[in-house]
């Protein structure tokens, strides 16, 4: 889906300078990535520009967004997040939470806004799994840690290069700095949020991969318990990063459930 | 000078091979290869060693700890410390040192450092270090906070040692409602505080900025001028002149009746894979956070030496990014140049 027009642009929110992609018209709907940051261009968010008008910011202490050194919980990038729409006066977004960035939508789905249409989470950590854990970033290398996302090496190497640059173990590194800063314990996950899930009024949607190896399936099951109005969905021949494994078909899930309504 | 023996108290009593075949000795090499027959025989021989060097006439013993380690069976300094304040009459013990940030009550360290200092009769020297990369990961405390940790448990501990309590301390890292410990230490203002090191340039420069001795761990001749230098000039910018009393070396030495017997056993000493501190993984010793910006920006060449060492690439969940042991052969009658003069420490 060639010829998207992103724009950037940054933006102060609160105490966190962020950077801002969005392309597309329609209905907003916010895309929140994963904690090894985003790549530049993906052909999932493209796939969704297609429908709609799609923000994609880059989390605060991540990818282009700067570090805020106050920073000490995962919440405080949801209330950036949500400071960030009301700011932009975004009505009715739609949430896509990718992994990490699926408990960033899942925290600010929980905040209850009156205006939230769609949830959507797609491997996401910050519920605890209750069978399995979920991988460390500290012990696992980067390179390690970043194929651990994918069912197929192959789709790791279309996306990063079989050898990733420099400049991309850098970019991890950074991220995972912030990581440990914001979630080091418990480890990339809330105790209170599977409490705070019931107050989401969005018709919310469960999506995993078959093979996920970073998030174990066993926390889909506790997502879909925790909130009052949502389903699941397992995509095959996929890892812990659907959006980048299988962009298709995540789109697909992701425009269908939206434009059920 | 000023004299101090030194063991890593390593636990020589597990396969070798299974170091090797893991590729890492630290940290994720299982504990399954723990002994612990041979490792109270070994606690107990260490005992016998540190009595014997203070019989023959060292003027200190330096203790320091290492988590999930087979290179150091020590997982708290302090034990040993307390040890020796009961059962030694003359060395210093010289603790190089308590890891800081692994602290989660930096109180209950003061706490116990005053009371080591009062059973030795004084003799404490207590070092404060920010405990290696992997400590951070043995003890699930957050690297990326190592540096902010270590210098507000420090300036909590000193307080606690010299402000008349109750007090109350609302740090970042640590915040106590009331501070108030009964037992206080015998040396005033406070023990003595070394800083040990290899070649972290921020720990120089804090140690200079406090008048803290630097104590060069190992170091190269090269690297340890270079130490000394950016120590006397943060000391100028303070305003005192840096000496001998504010610098220490600890250097690995084999006597023997001669040299072809020192050099045997300095290759049997360093059995353990021959480095110093075992097989490391770069991923677990320099966690993200824990090291310096400067790292990313290439300076000594660290960060690409990680993204080479990640790039050899493994199996997730295997130990991973695996480094070739390196043998380190020990250097026939070489020394780090002549032995820097260290004032005896004034007597308590």
């Amino acid at each position: 889906m060639a010829g998207v027009d992103w724009t950037d642009s940054a933006i102060e929110v609160g105490g966190a300078k962020l950077h801002l992609k969005r392309a597309g018209k329609g209905r907003p709907v916010v895309v929140l990535h994963h904690e090894t940051g985003t790549l530049d261009h993906l052909p999932f968010y493209d796939a969704l520009a297609a429908h709609y008008d799609v923000l994609v910011p880059h989390h605060p202490g991540y990818s282009r967004s700067e570090r805020p050194t106050w920073m000490r919980s995962v919440r405080d990038i949801a209330v950036i997040h949500r400071g960030l729409l009301s700011d932009l006066k975004i009505k009715d977004a739609a949430l896509v939470g990718l992994g990490f960035g699926g408990w960033i939508a899942a925290e600010m789905a929980s905040m209850a806004p009156a205006d939230l249409s769609y949830l959507v989470l797609v491997g996401a950590m910050g519920i605890k799994p209750p069978q399995g854990d979920i991988l460390d970033l500290a012990i696992t290398g980067y390179i390690d840690y970043a194929r651990a996302g994918f069912h197929d090496q192959k789709a790791f190497d279309r996306l990063y290069g079989a050898e990733p640059s420099i400049d991309q173990l850098e970019m991890w590194d950074i991220c995972r700095e912030m990581s440990f800063r914001i979630a080091w314990k418990p480890y990339m996950y809330s105790q209170t949020l599977p409490h705070l899930l019931g107050a989401v009024r969005a018709p919310a949607l469960v999506v995993w991969g078959d093979d996920d190896r970073v998030v174990p399936q066993s926390a889909a099951a506790r997502y879909v318990e925790a909130l009052p109005n949502t389903r699941l969905e397992i995509v095959k021949a996929s890892g812990h990063c659907v959006d980048m494994e299988q962009p298709e078909a995540l789109a697909k899930l992701v425009t269908d459930f939206i434009s059920q309504g | 000078m000023h004299l101090m023996y030194f063991t890593e108290q390593p636990m020589s009593a597990y396969p070798e091979q299974a170091g090797r075949d893991f590729g890492a000795t630290a940290l994720m090499f299982s504990n399954k290869h723990f002994d612990p027959v041979a490792g109270s025989r070994l606690y107990n021989d260490y005992i016998e060693q540190y009595m014997l060097a203070e019989e023959v006439g060292v003027d200190g013993i330096m203790l320091n700890e290492h988590h999930n380690a087979p290179f150091c069976m020590q997982a708290k300094a302090n034990i040993f410390a307390a040890i020796l304040a009961g059962m030694t009459k003359k060395v210093k013990i010289v603790m190089l040192g308590n890891p800081l940030p692994l602290a989660e009550n930096p109180i209950r360290l003061a706490e116990e450092l005053a009371m080591i200092d009062m059973i030795s009769k004084g003799r404490l020297v207590s070092g404060f270090v920010r405990g290696g990369g992997q400590e951070q990961l043995a003890t699930g405390v957050n690297p990326a906070f190592n540096r902010e940790r270590f210098e507000e448990a420090h300036e909590l501990v000193v307080r606690a040692w010299t402000q008349t309590g109750p007090f109350r301390f609302e740090g970042n890292h640590y915040q106590h409602r009331v501070v108030n410990p009964w037992a206080v230490p015998l040396q005033k203002p406070y023990p003595r505080v070394w800083i040990p090191g290899v070649i972290s340039k921020e720990t120089i420069i804090w140690a200079a900025q406090q008048r803290y001795p630097y104590i060069a761990l190992n170091t190269s001749i090269e690297q340890t001028k270079k130490i000394w230098e950016l120590y006397d000039s943060v000391a100028a910018d303070v305003g005192y002149v840096g000496g001998p009393e504010n610098r220490g070396y600890l250097i690995q030495v084999h006597v023997s009746d001669n040299e072809e017997k020192a050099i045997e056993n300095a290759r049997q000493f360093r059995w353990m894979q021959g480095e110093f501190t075992g097989l490391a993984h770069p991923v677990w010793s320099t966690p993200s956070g824990y090291g310096s910006g400067q790292r990313r920006a290439g300076e000594s060449g660290g960060f690409a030496h990680l993204h080479q060492a990640d790039r050899q690439g493994s199996l997730p969940g295997d130990p991973g990014d695996r480094q070739e042991p390196r043998p380190q052969e020990p250097v026939r009658g070489q020394c780090a140049g002549p032995p820097q003069v260290l004032d005896r420490p004034e007597t308590l």
